[in-house]
């Protein structure tokens, strides 16, 4: 019966197909299918999105239990004896864009938040951020109608991510400079990071130096590798 | 040739079946490769009462995407075609009335323990049975089940915050991973008693899903299949009406 042995062969060569693609990143010519269902992905995410959605964290705060990441061989250190006092960078498609030195950062209006770190990798930790909203940010800095991401770069050897608008501007989009009471470590990007419990935690730039308005994304350091841009939670 | 052929699975059936037993692997092997990055509940500085296997990495051989992100991008595009199948098959079999024959009915329990009974040589003849036995009807209306659970507890680690209620109804987003995680062991599980049922009892079944037609005549009840027993077709006394070959 010829149509029954096609019909069988097509599932043992797709069955042993399956099985050579163990433990591999799979067959080539399915990445252009992974990368539409990712744009497909991204406009479910961005239609699901609300500015009310809120997170909060509800369990003790994980302390010393969040892990430190960073991309660079060592912990990122911002040297001031090289490179002058920090300050970072609120820029791009804005009407006034404006230079802040952590006393700059810290007198402006501030939250603590209680929420959870969600990691790609799929823990979480409960932590209180304290820091300044990005959409107060923006708000001084008078974004322009073009702007429509953001990027936040680092001094973490190239890191950086770039973030659909929407994100950037929840309530609950900071940047950081005080975590758990105290004020942000060298682990936990010193002197101020991006936090968010919206986004995944590689989206939120630890180091952070500059904030700028585009009016295209720009990647990031974890997103040109692979992992989905987007990355809303 | 003693054989009574019918059409037992329509075409929707037999394609969202095939369909579905691609996407089931590609979601389970690229899950546990995202389990890998984390092969633990516990939220961070936290301990979690109910995974006695914690950080010990499912082997790399029965995982796909090859890294964290690869994993992903496979779970969240076949994650599609799991939910869209799933949806097509419901759909079908809901207005074909085709899901008269999986749903729980009166009696069930004691015909499962019948079955049960008859497998285990505690009885010698294969209890009585439509189109399927009532262990078969109860794994085959678990399946779906299991599956709308491992998609609700998937929305709710997918979109913790802005699905939260999801997530908080499940008891927060680490009890969401782990009901997502014991949802695909059950659905791994009930899929391998599955193939080894049909590979053991009734492996003329495993042409009507690729074709459609079932023939009647080898089912298991006709030939009083149990496990490996009884796996050739029943012996009959030659047919008096027949003429011919077999005379003396």
């Amino acid at each position: 019966m010829r149509r029954r042995q096609f019909i069988e062969l097509t599932a043992l060569s797709l069955t042993s197909a399956l099985l050579l693609a163990c433990d591999s990143e799979g067959p080539r010519s399915a990445r252009p299918v992974l990368r539409s269902a990712e744009r497909w992905n991204e406009k479910v995410e961005r239609a699901l999105f609300r500015h009310r959605s809120m997170d909060y964290g509800t369990a003790v705060l994980a302390g010393a239990a969040y892990p430190k990441y960073f991309v660079s061989d060592r912990v990122p250190v911002w040297s001031e004896a090289e490179r002058g006092p920090w300050s970072m960078e609120v820029t791009g498609l804005v009407e006034h864009p404006f230079r802040l030195t952590l006393a700059d950062l810290q007198a402006l209006p501030s939250v603590t938040q209680r929420v959870n770190h969600y990691c790609v990798e799929g823990w979480t930790a409960v932590v209180e951020y304290t820091g300044v909203r990005v959409s107060e940010l923006a708000r001084r800095a008078g974004v322009k109608a073009e702007a429509q991401y953001v990027d936040f770069a680092s001094f973490d050897s190239d890191y950086h991510e770039s973030w659909d608008l929407a994100s950037a501007l929840h309530p609950q989009t900071l940047v950081a400079y005080g975590l758990d009471g105290h004020l942000l470590g060298p682990g936990h990007g010193a002197p101020a990071r991006l936090h968010s419990p919206i986004k995944l935690g590689y989206k939120c730039t630890k180091y952070l130096t500059r904030v700028e308005f585009l009016a295209e994304r720009n990647g990031g350091y974890w997103s040109d590798r692979g992992y989905e841009w987007y990355a809303g939670t | 040739m003693d054989e009574k052929h019918v059409k037992r699975h329509h075409w929707i059936v037999r394609v969202t079946h095939w369909v579905n037993a691609i996407a089931l692997t590609i979601m389970v092997t690229s899950g546990l490769r995202i389990f890998n990055a984390y092969p633990a509940f516990a939220r961070r500085g936290d301990t979690f009462c109910c995974y006695p296997f914690a950080h010990k990495a499912i082997p790399a051989w029965l995982t796909l995407g090859g890294w964290l992100a690869g994993a992903r991008n496979w779970h969240f595009a076949a994650m599609w075609v799991l939910v869209l199948n799933g949806l097509v098959y419901l759909g079908f079999i809901y207005l074909h009335g085709e899901w008269r024959d999986l749903v729980p009915r009166r009696g069930d329990v004691r015909d499962a323990w019948e079955m049960m009974k008859f497998y285990a040589f505690a009885r010698r003849d294969h209890p009585r049975q439509g189109k399927h036995n009532a262990l078969q009807r109860a794994t085959y209306f678990a399946l779906p089940v299991v599956g709308i659970v491992s998609v609700i507890t998937g929305l709710a680690i997918w979109k913790p915050v802005q699905l939260g209620l999801i997530t908080d109804l499940l008891g927060g987003y680490v009890w969401a991973r782990y009901w997502h995680f014991l949802a695909m062991v059950a659905l791994v599980v009930l899929a391998f008693v599955h193939v080894f049922m049909i590979f053991s009892v009734d492996p003329y079944s495993l042409p009507s899903m690729i074709t459609g037609n079932y023939n009647e005549r080898l089912s298991p009840e006709e030939r009083n299949g149990r496990p490996f027993w009884h796996l050739l077709p029943p012996r009959r006394p030659t047919n008096p009406d027949a003429r011919g070959e077999q005379q003396p």
